[in-house]
């Protein structure tokens, strides 16, 4: 990738280092890495600067494990990437709504989460579609069910939706502005709540960027825990989900089931760290708590129990010939749209995207010990719900083999003060898929800049593509099936 | 249909034997804290610096637990050099006054049974309608739990609704973030009264982590009239199944 800094999962640079292009070259060259197979981590605000807002954008090139990091300074506007490359759509709608930059050309600058000063929240437009017989169905922010807070409104002919706009922001919160100027003693809480059911997630990813910026060295036992925590936490979601999809098509024994193996495995990580979602486990450094030889004895045997009536839960799904037909063909995400809208986790998987960051961006986490990547096809409802079960599998796998030998050293090492004038990305794959933290230091060591993309912010809009010409009464299907996190999305 | 039937044999019952019997927490289940003043090191504050939510004080009566503002995240029995704060395995966390969730010593929070009149409206059922208001979906994720088999909050007549207007009350989540505030209140307003409301989890009693942050509200004590403050971040099902029931004077 010529014009860019390379890096890595986890590997700090000097923010001296990262190149400060004109305008036109940043695009000129953002784009043909782009058009050459590179994917689009990131494009975000970097910093204010004196002649205008410095932009920067991140590239992952997924075979080589390479990250590349390129930088323009832009005035109030520049011509938008979105035309060019779809991926970059969101992205850049929040570059309008955090730093207040034009990206002239994009097709639609809606509001992403109506922060303060913005406009109030569901005062937006939205897209219509017009004519006879045609009618707006608007759901939320309040849902039926236990569900966070968000906007959907379906633009219907008869049954059959024509288009799904879906509108967040209600769970904003300002994690991201309170991560700035740390780390301090609420940085990591703040880190575990980023999403309730990714906690064991989105904790790594910022111990990772810290340790990243800190120069620690983490122990292989404590590498070996955060994997447990991690497979854990994918597990105990996806056989909830796979309950849940079940609930959706009132096919009740496997819900029931499902729903409680997902809390025995929850009850799995409380027995490891004495929270049902992983909290106060993992910190900067490694882990808190180090279960001992009983206890790692104890979770093999709750596993394999546990396998054991998944196995026989989800196997009452796919004989159900009603659920699988409800499933099949329903919701389809094509491989195409995949690839262009640059969705990730298990829903880019079952439309037969080959990406994992487990194995592409291994760093000393899963360095050795990557799991078997499971490439579905179809992209379907079913689909996705069959990824769901190859992952639990892989997984289960995985666990299995590192409880065998989960390695040695302290639990926890000292974390020193970060290296002042740095920049560094953490990637982790999350139960949703790709977690990305990303932070910039000050001269002092502090916290100048922090963004987090949970994977919910690439994949939200994947759901509205995957609802075009479906029945508006497959919707709580679909949804389930991406099941995509509000309050990762609206931070 | 044979196969179904066989999976449910094997599958067996799981229900808990709640209330019947105690649950069955991890031995690192971090539950009502106890203080001992005692031990307590003049002039150490250690916990009060260590406490990411600003839950604890020290004074000469010895320190002070604020159990709405508490995560459970045990950096304070972590750094005490005098073993003064332990995390029992004590689930039994709801209070019906926001005072009393303050701990002193080896206190207990206290819930009052609604007054007899409005438990003879209820009869034997309570239908709430939650709110999820811009917390981290980990206490919603705990509330969905309690409909599950195991802890089946419904065999004690509890169960959540789709609509306020069938619903005897709300239970709140989440700090309530600006965005949600107007959504909240209306949920709130269209409840028939008489109308219950509980608090649960950190955020929606006190701010929980978001405490300060502008684009919350610090929870819904100031705004709404709580009858039930469930803590915890999340709670525990069981936390949350032992204050609804002690609310309905079935405890």
């Amino acid at each position: 990738m010529s014009g860019f800094l390379s890096t890595g999962n986890a590997m700090p640079v000097a923010l001296s280092a990262l190149p400060v292009r004109p305008l036109d070259a940043f695009r000129g060259e953002v784009l043909s890495a782009l058009g050459d197979g590179r994917r689009l981590l990131l494009l975000s605000g970097l910093a204010q600067t004196t002649v205008g807002t410095q932009l920067l954008a991140a590239l992952a090139d997924d075979t080589r494990g390479e990250i590349g990091l390129v930088s323009t300074i832009v005035a109030d506007s520049y011509p938008a990437l979105t035309p060019d490359w779809p991926a970059a759509h969101y992205f850049e709608r929040e570059l309008y709504e955090q730093w207040g930059v034009r990206p002239e050309g994009h097709p639609w600058l809606k509001p992403v989460r109506f922060p303060r000063g913005g406009p109030a929240i569901g005062e937006v437009e939205f897209f219509r579609v017009s004519g006879a017989e045609v009618h707006e169905v608007a759901v939320g922010p309040v849902h039926a069910g236990v569900i966070e807070p968000g906007h959907f409104r379906f633009n219907c002919h008869g049954e059959r939706v024509l288009h799904l706009e879906i509108s967040l922001g209600y769970q904003h919160r300002g994690v991201e502005a309170a991560l700035r100027g740390g780390p301090d003693k609420r940085s990591i809480h703040l880190a575990e709540t980023v999403a309730g059911d990714t906690s064991a997630g989105h904790a790594t990813a910022y111990c990772q960027l810290i340790e990243a910026l800190s120069g620690t060295l983490c122990s292989p036992r404590a590498y070996s825990l955060r994997v447990v925590a991690l497979e854990l936490e994918r597990i105990a979601n996806h056989i909830g989900d796979l309950g849940a999809l079940a609930g959706d098509v009132g096919f009740l024994p496997a819900a029931s089931y499902c729903g409680r193996l997902r809390g025995d495995i929850l009850n799995l990580t409380a027995m490891l760290c004495g929270s049902r979602l992983g909290r106060g486990w993992i910190r900067p450094g490694g882990v808190a708590h180090e279960p001992g030889a009983e206890i790692l004895h104890e979770l093999r045997r709750g596993l394999a129990e546990a396998e054991r009536d998944m196995r026989n839960a989800v196997d009452l799904l796919w004989k159900s010939s009603s659920l699988r037909a409800r499933c099949e063909n329903t919701g389809t995400l094509t491989g195409r749209a995949a690839l262009d809208l640059g969705i990730v986790g298990p829903p880019a998987r079952a439309s037969g995207i080959d990406r994992d960051c487990r194995r592409d961006f291994a760093a000393a986490l899963y360095q050795g010990r990557a799991p078997a990547v499971a490439v579905g096809d179809g992209g379907d409802v079913f689909a996705r719900a069959m990824q769901r079960w190859r992952e639990i599998e892989n997984a289960i796998g995985l666990l299995d083999r590192l409880l065998g030998e989960p390695g040695e050293g302290d639990p926890l090492a000292p974390v020193e003060t970060l290296m002042p004038d740095s920049i560094a990305l953490s990637l982790v794959e999350g139960w949703r898929g790709e977690i990305l933290h990303l932070a910039t230091t000050d001269a002092a060591g502090h916290l100048a800049y922090y963004k987090i993309i949970d994977p919910s912010f690439r994949n939200w809009f994947a759901l509205a593509i995957a609802m075009r010409g479906q029945a508006i009464s497959d919707f709580p299907l679909c949804n389930k099936s991406f099941n995509l996190s509000y309050c990762g999305h609206d931070l | 249909m044979f196969k179904a039937l066989l999976a449910r044999a094997r599958q067996g019952h799981r229900t808990a034997r709640y209330p019947a019997q105690p649950p069955s927490l991890p031995p690192l289940f971090r539950g009502r804290p106890v203080l001992d003043p005692a031990k307590c090191v003049a002039g150490c504050a250690r916990c009060v610096e260590s406490c990411p939510t600003g839950a604890l004080q020290v004074s000469e009566a010895g320190p002070e637990l604020d159990l709405g503002r508490c995560i459970f995240c045990g950096e304070c029995a972590d750094v005490c050099p005098a073993d003064a704060i332990d995390f029992t395995q004590d689930w039994r966390l709801a209070a019906s006054e926001r005072a009393d969730l303050v701990l002193t010593g080896d206190g207990e929070p206290r819930v009052a049974a609604l007054r007899h009149e409005l438990r003879r409206l209820l009869g034997r059922s309570l239908r709430l309608r939650q709110i999820s208001a811009g917390g981290c979906n980990g206490c919603e994720a705990e509330v969905n739990a309690l409909g599950n088999v195991v802890f089946d909050a419904s065999r004690f007549g509890i169960d959540f609704v789709a609509s306020p207007r069938h619903a005897d009350g709300v239970l709140v989540t989440g700090p309530l973030t600006a965005n949600m505030k107007e959504a909240a209140l209306r949920t709130y307003e269209a409840v028939a009264e008489p109308k219950l409301v509980i608090a649960a989890g950190a955020c929606a009693i006190s701010g929980g982590i978001f405490r300060t942050h502008p684009e919350a509200c610090d929870g819904i004590a100031d705004l709404l009239p709580v009858d039930l403050y469930i803590p915890g971040c999340p709670p525990h099902p069981f936390t949350m199944l032992d204050g609804l029931l002690r609310l309905l004077g079935r405890l």
